[in-house]
C-alpha cells in the first residue's frame, strides 16, 4: 500500500507535468551520453593511448610527436584489396623513425620496407585480425582462431602472395618454391601459382621401364627400403616399406623391365676382372678431366661429399649398377633415356674402359649384403603391382602396365588459407596451419601409418622455407588485383632448330646454360653470345674448353666433338644468338698505340680493373671476372663496346658494376682490349 | 605391528644417515667443485633474419673455480622478444658443456641471451651472448652484399668462392669493422657506394654502383652494414635483453 503510495509520489514529482517530464528526460539522455566517453576510457587502446603519451612526453622531440598524435580509433580502408585494419590505434609510433630506439611494443616504429603502409595496411602482409581493437582479437592469440598473426619465421610468405619474381630480400620464399620443384612435390600435388602459372617439377625421376638391364632386383629392394641409406642426397623419398612390400614390388619392377629397342643387348665383354691400379688412376685422371664432378658429388677418402647436385651421388655407383650398363650409358645416356640431362660425350673405346672401371670400383658392398631374395611367384609379382599403382609409383616414374594418374594428392594453390576446422592435428601439437605444415613435412606418417606421403630427409631450415612457400599460397592471392603481381620469368619452352638443335639436344647445353629463358644456371647465359664472340675462339673452345677460366671447379667440359660438329655449333651460335641492341660489326677499335696506352691508364687507373681481371699476369691479380690476356682473340668489339657502356643491359644479373661509361672512355678501353692477343704474348 | 613400526624408523633413520653422508647420493653426482663461471664456446655473434633459428647451435660451459670444466652442473636461458631455445634447460655433459639451438626474436636488433648455472652457495652465476636479428631491410643487404660485396670485403675463401681481398691494393673492411665504417657518417657511405672509393679520395679498386643497383638496394646494404657493426655503430642502440 505504502510502497504504491510512494511510486505514485515519485511519478508526480518527475512526470507530474510537462516541463517536468521534459527536464527528467534530458537529464536520462545526458546520463546515457556520458557513459559512452566513460566506457571508451577502460578500452585497450585508450590506455595504449595514454601510455603513448606518457612515452614521449620527457622527450626534446615531444612537440612534433604530441602534434602528429591523434586519439580514437585509427583506421586503414583500402577496398580494393579488403583490407580493415584499426593497427594503427595501438601501433601509433609506426611512422615516427625518431622512435627507433624504443624497444617496447606497440610504439616501435615499422622497420623500413619498400611499402607504403597506407597503401597496402597491416593484415595484407601480417594476417591476424585487422577490424580487432583488442589485442587478444587482433593478434588472435587464442586457441583455434582460423587467421592468427603470421609468424616472423614465415613472414616472406606474405612477399610471396603477389611476388613470383624472386626477389633480393626473400631468400627463404625463393627456396621454398625451389624446393617444392626440386623435390617433386609437384608431381603428386597441383599447385597453381597465385599469377595462375602451375609450378612444375624441376628434378629429373628416371623411367623404370628397361631398369633390369640397369640394376639388379637385390640393389631396388634395398634402395626402395631406404634410399638415403645409399645415398644422403637421394631426392627420393623414404616410403618406410615392409620388406614384404619391397619384395613384391622389385619383384614387379623386374618382371615388367623391356629391353631398350634398338639397343639390343650390349655385347658381353670378356675380360670382367677388375681393372688394373694404373687403369684406376687413369680412370680417375679421366673422370676428373670430363668434369664429371660439376654435376655428380662422390665421398672423398674423408668422407666428404664433392662435387655438384645435378645428378645422383656417385660414391656406391658401382653397387648401383650394371657393368656393361654403365659402360653404354656413358657411350651414350640418351639411348636408355631420352630425357637426361646427361650430356652424350663422345668418348673413344679407351676412355670408356677406364672411367666405367674407375665408377666400377666405387662400391657399397655393405648396401646389397647378405640379401637373398627368391625367385618372385606371380602372386607377388601382382602384389608388386597393385602396391605401386596404390602407392603412386607412376606418377614420378615411367613404369610398364601403369598408366601415371592425375591429381594423386591434394591440390596445394590455397594451403595457405586452409580452415583449421578442416586440419586433423596430431596429439599434443600446436594447433596452427604452420606448425600443420612443419610437422606434415618433417614427418607425415605421424599424422597416421596408413597415410601416402612419404617420409623426406630435410634440414630445418629446408623445412622452414617449404611452409614459408606453401604459406603463400592463400585464397586473399588469388583475389588480389592484377595489378599487383608481380609475374616471374615466364617458364620457357625455347627449342633451337635443325641440326645444331639435334646437337645441342644431344651434348644437354640446356643442363648447364641459359638460353632465350630456358635452361640451367650453372654456366653462362648464352641468349646473346652470337654477338659477344669470335668465330675462330669458338671452334677451338669447343675442341679444347680449358683455356677460360682454368681455376674454376665447374666447367665446360671436353665433349670430343668432331670438327663438322664444332663448325654447325659455332655457326649457329654466332647467327641465331645476335643481340637486336647492336650490329656485330658497329664497332671498329682504334689500333693505334696512342689509343691503346690511353685505354691502358683507364683500365689501371680510372676505373681499377685489374682489381678484377688479369691482363698482365706477372703483375695483375685480381680473380673474380674473367682472366682477361687474350681477350682480344675471344671477345668482339663491339660487345666489349657495349658491355662497357652497360653490363647488365646485356647480362642481366651480372656481377660487373654498371659504370655507365663515356662513349669515349669505352672507345679507348676496347681499343686497349682488343690488342690482348694470344700471339702478342 | 610393532615390529613392522620399529623396522620402518630404523629404516628411516639409515636412509637419513645415509643421505647425510656428502658422496654417498644415488642421485646425479653434483660437480666436483661448484661452478664458478660460464663461457660461451661458440654460436655466439650470429646473424639471423628475425624469428628464424640460428644457423650453428649455441654451446656454452661451465667450469668449476679452477677454470675445469664443471659436468652434471644445470644450466638455463633467459631472453626477450620471443626468442626460444631448445631445450631451454639442462644438465652439461662430461665435457662440461650444453648445446641449445636459438630461434632469435622477432623483433630486428641486438639481442642479449643471459645463461645461467648455479655456483656456490646457491648464487647465480651468468654469462650475456650477443646475437643480431635482421630486419626485412637489412637482410635485403645482406643478399646484396654476398652476391656483390662478399667477393673483395669479406676476406675468408672457400673453395666455392675464392675472396679476391688479398688481391687488392686497398685492403677492403669487412663490413663488420666498426672501429672504422662507425666514422663514416651516413651520407659518406651512401656517397662510397654509390659514386665509388674516388669520391671520398679512397682507392679506385671500390666501382660505383649507383647504374647498377637502385637507392633502395644501396639502402638496404647500408642498414645491413650498419646493423652488423662491431663495436655497434650507436652507443645507445637498444639492445634486447632481460632486466
Amino acid at each position: 500500500m505504502t510502497i504504491r503510495l510512494r511510486l505514485a509520489a515519485i511519478r508526480k514529482a518527475l512526470f507530474g507535468d510537462s516541463a517536468r517530464a521534459f527536464g527528467t528526460l534530458g537529464l536520462l539522455l545526458l546520463l546515457l551520453l556520458a557513459i559512452v566517453p566513460y566506457r571508451d576510457h577502460f578500452r585497450e587502446w585508450y590506455r595504449y593511448q595514454r601510455s603513448y603519451l606518457g612515452l614521449i612526453r620527457g622527450r626534446d622531440d615531444a612537440l612534433t610527436l604530441q602534434r602528429r598524435f591523434q586519439g580514437g580509433v585509427h583506421q586503414t580502408w583500402i577496398p580494393e584489396l579488403g583490407v580493415v585494419d584499426r593497427c594503427a590505434s595501438c601501433h601509433l609510433a609506426m611512422k615516427e623513425t625518431s622512435l627507433r630506439n624504443v624497444s617496447t611494443q606497440p610504439f616501435r616504429p615499422h622497420p623500413p620496407i619498400p611499402h607504403s603502409l597506407d597503401e597496402f595496411g597491416c593484415a595484407l602482409c601480417h594476417r591476424g585480425q585487422g577490424v580487432a581493437t583488442t589485442v587478444i582479437e587482433a593478434h588472435s592469440s587464442t586457441k583455434a582462431w582460423e587467421e592468427p598473426l603470421l609468424p616472423a619465421r614465415y613472414f616472406e610468405a606474405s612477399c610471396g602472395q603477389c611476388h613470383m619474381d624472386k626477389l633480393v630480400g626473400t631468400p627463404r620464399l625463393n627456396a621454398g618454391r625451389a624446393l617444392l620443384a626440386r623435390y617433386g612435390c609437384v608431381h603428386c600435388h597441383a599447385l597453381t601459382l597465385p599469377h595462375g602459372a602451375r609450378l612444375t617439377p624441376a628434378d629429373h625421376p628416371p623411367s623404370l621401364e628397361h631398369v633390369s638391364q640397369k640394376t639388379t632386383r637385390e640393389w631396388i629392394f634395398a634402395w626402395i627400403k631406404n634410399p638415403q641409406a645409399y645415398s644422403s642426397t637421394a631426392t627420393m623419398p623414404n616410403f618406410q616399406l615392409s620388406d614384404n612390400d619391397a619384395r613384391d614390388i622389385s619383384a614387379f619392377l623386374i618382371s615388367q623391365s623391356t629391353p631398350v629397342e634398338g639397343g639390343g643387348t650390349p655385347p658381353a665383354r670378356n675380360n670382367p676382372t677388375a681393372p688394373s691400379d694404373a687403369d684406376t688412376q687413369a680412370g680417375s685422371s679421366a673422370y676428373g678431366e670430363s668434369f664429371c664432378a660439376s654435376c655428380h658429388a662422390m665421398q672423398n677418402a674423408a668422407g666428404t661429399l664433392v662435387g655438384g647436385n645435378v645428378g645422383p651421388e656417385l660414391t656406391g655407383i658401382g653397387t648401383k649398377v650394371k657393368p656393361d650398363w654403365l659402360r653404354e650409358w656413358i657411350r651414350n645416356p640418351k639411348a636408355y633415356d631420352p630425357e637426361t640431362l646427361m650430356p652424350h660425350y663422345r668418348f673413344d673405346d679407351k676412355q670408356l674402359s677406364l672411367i666405367a672401371g674407375f665408377l666400377g670400383t666405387k662400391t657399397e658392398p655393405d648396401f646389397v649384403a647378405n640379401m637373398h631374395l627368391e625367385a618372385a611367384t606371380a602372386p607377388q609379382i601382382a602384389h608388386g603391382k597393385q602396391l605401386a599403382t596404390e602407392m603412386g609409383c607412376a606418377v614420378c616414374h615411367q613404369i610398364n602396365g601403369i598408366r601415371r594418374p592425375e591429381d594423386f594428392a591434394p591440390d596445394l594453390t590455397t594451403v595457405g588459407s586452409r580452415p583449421l576446422a578442416k586440419i586433423v592435428f596430431a596429439p599434443g601439437m600446436e594447433q596452427t596451419l604452420p606448425a600443420y605444415l612443419a610437422a606434415k613435412i618433417k614427418q607425415p606418417r605421424s599424422f597416421g601409418t596408413a597415410l601416402k606421403m612419404p617420409q623426406f630427409n630435410l634440414s630445418t631450415t629446408q623445412v622452414d622455407n617449404f611452409v614459408t612457400a606453401l604459406l603463400a599460397q592463400t585464397d586473399r592471392a588469388t583475389a588480389l588485383p592484377a595489378r599487383l603481381r608481380i609475374a616471374g620469368s615466364p617458364a620457357s619452352n625455347y627449342e633451337p632448330a635443325g641440326s645444331a638443335g639435334r646437337l645441342m639436344r644431344d651434348l644437354n647445353c640446356f643442363s648447364c646454360h641459359t638460353i632465350n629463358a630456358r635452361g640451367g644456371d650453372m654456366a653462362p647465359d648464352l641468349t646473346w653470345e652470337g654477338s659477344a664472340i669470335q668465330r675462330e675462339w669458338l671452334l677451338n673452345f669447343f675442341k679444347n674448353p680449358n683455356t677460360l677460366r682454368p681455376a674454376l671447379i665447374r666447367r665446360m667440359p671436353k665433349f670430343n666433338v668432331t670438327d663438322a660438329e664444332a663448325v654447325t655449333l659455332t655457326d649457329y651460335i654466332l647467327t641465331a644468338y645476335q643481340t637486336p641492341a647492336f650490329d656485330r660489326d658497329s664497332f671498329q677499335p682504334a689500333s693505334d698505340s696512342a689509343s691503346i696506352e690511353q685505354g691502358r691508364q683507364l683500365f689501371y687507373s680510372k676505373y681499377a680493373c685489374q682489381s678484377c681481371h688479369i691482363v698482365d699476369p706477372q703483375k695483375d691479380k685480381g680473380y673474380v671476372g674473367p682472366t682477361l690476356t687474350q681477350v682480344g682473340d675471344r671477345l668482339n668489339a663491339a660487345w666489349i663496346y657495349q658491355w662497357l657502356k652497360g653490363p647488365q643491359a646485356l647480362r642481366p644479373g651480372t656481377l660487373e658494376p654498371d659504370w655507365k661509361m663515356s662513349d669515349s672512355d669505352a672507345a679507348s678501353l676496347t681499343a686497349f682490349l682488343m690488342a690482348q692477343k694470344g700471339s702478342r704474348k | 605391528m610393532r615390529k613392522v613400526l620399529a623396522g620402518f624408523v630404523a629404516t628411516f633413520f639409515a636412509f637419513t644417515l645415509a643421505c647425510s653422508r656428502p658422496g654417498t647420493q644415488p642421485a646425479a653426482k653434483p660437480p666436483s667443485a661448484p661452478p664458478a663461471a660460464i663461457v660461451a664456446v661458440s654460436g655466439d655473434k650470429q646473424v639471423a633474419t628475425i624469428g628464424t633459428p640460428l644457423d650453428q647451435p649455441l654451446v656454452v660451459q661451465v667450469n668449476d673455480g679452477h677454470g675445469a670444466p664443471a659436468a652434471g652442473a644445470s644450466v638455463w636461458f633467459r631472453a626477450v622478444n620471443g626468442t626460444a631455445f631448445e631445450p631451454d634447460f639442462g644438465v652439461t655433459g662430461s665435457d662440461g658443456q650444453f648445446t641449445t639451438a636459438v630461434t632469435i626474436g622477432t623483433l630486428a636488433g641486438r639481442y642479449q641471451i643471459a645463461a645461467f648455472t648455479t655456483g656456490a652457495g646457491g648464487k647465480t652465476v651468468e654469462i650475456r651472448i650477443a646475437e643480431l636479428a635482421l630486419g626485412f631491410q637489412e637482410n635485403q643487404g645482406r643478399q646484396l652484399s654476398d652476391f656483390y660485396c662478399g667477393r673483395c670485403h669479406d676476406s675468408e675463401s672457400t673453395p666455392e668462392r675464392v675472396s679476391n681481398h688479398d688481391n687488392l691494393v686497398a685492403q677492403p673492411h669487412g663490413f663488420d669493422d666498426g672501429a672504422f665504417l662507425n666514422k663514416m657518417s651516413d651520407p659518406d657511405l651512401l656517397a662510397i657506394i654509390s659514386h665509388g672509393g674516388p669520391a671520398l679520395g679512397k682507392s679506385a679498386e671500390m666501382p660505383p654502383y649507383e647504374h647498377t643497383l637502385n637507392k633502395s638496394d644501396i639502402a638496404a646494404l647500408a642498414a645491413y652494414i650498419r646493423a652488423v657493426a662491431d663495436p655497434p655503430y650507436q652507443s645507445r642502440e637498444v639492445v634486447y635483453a632481460q632486466r
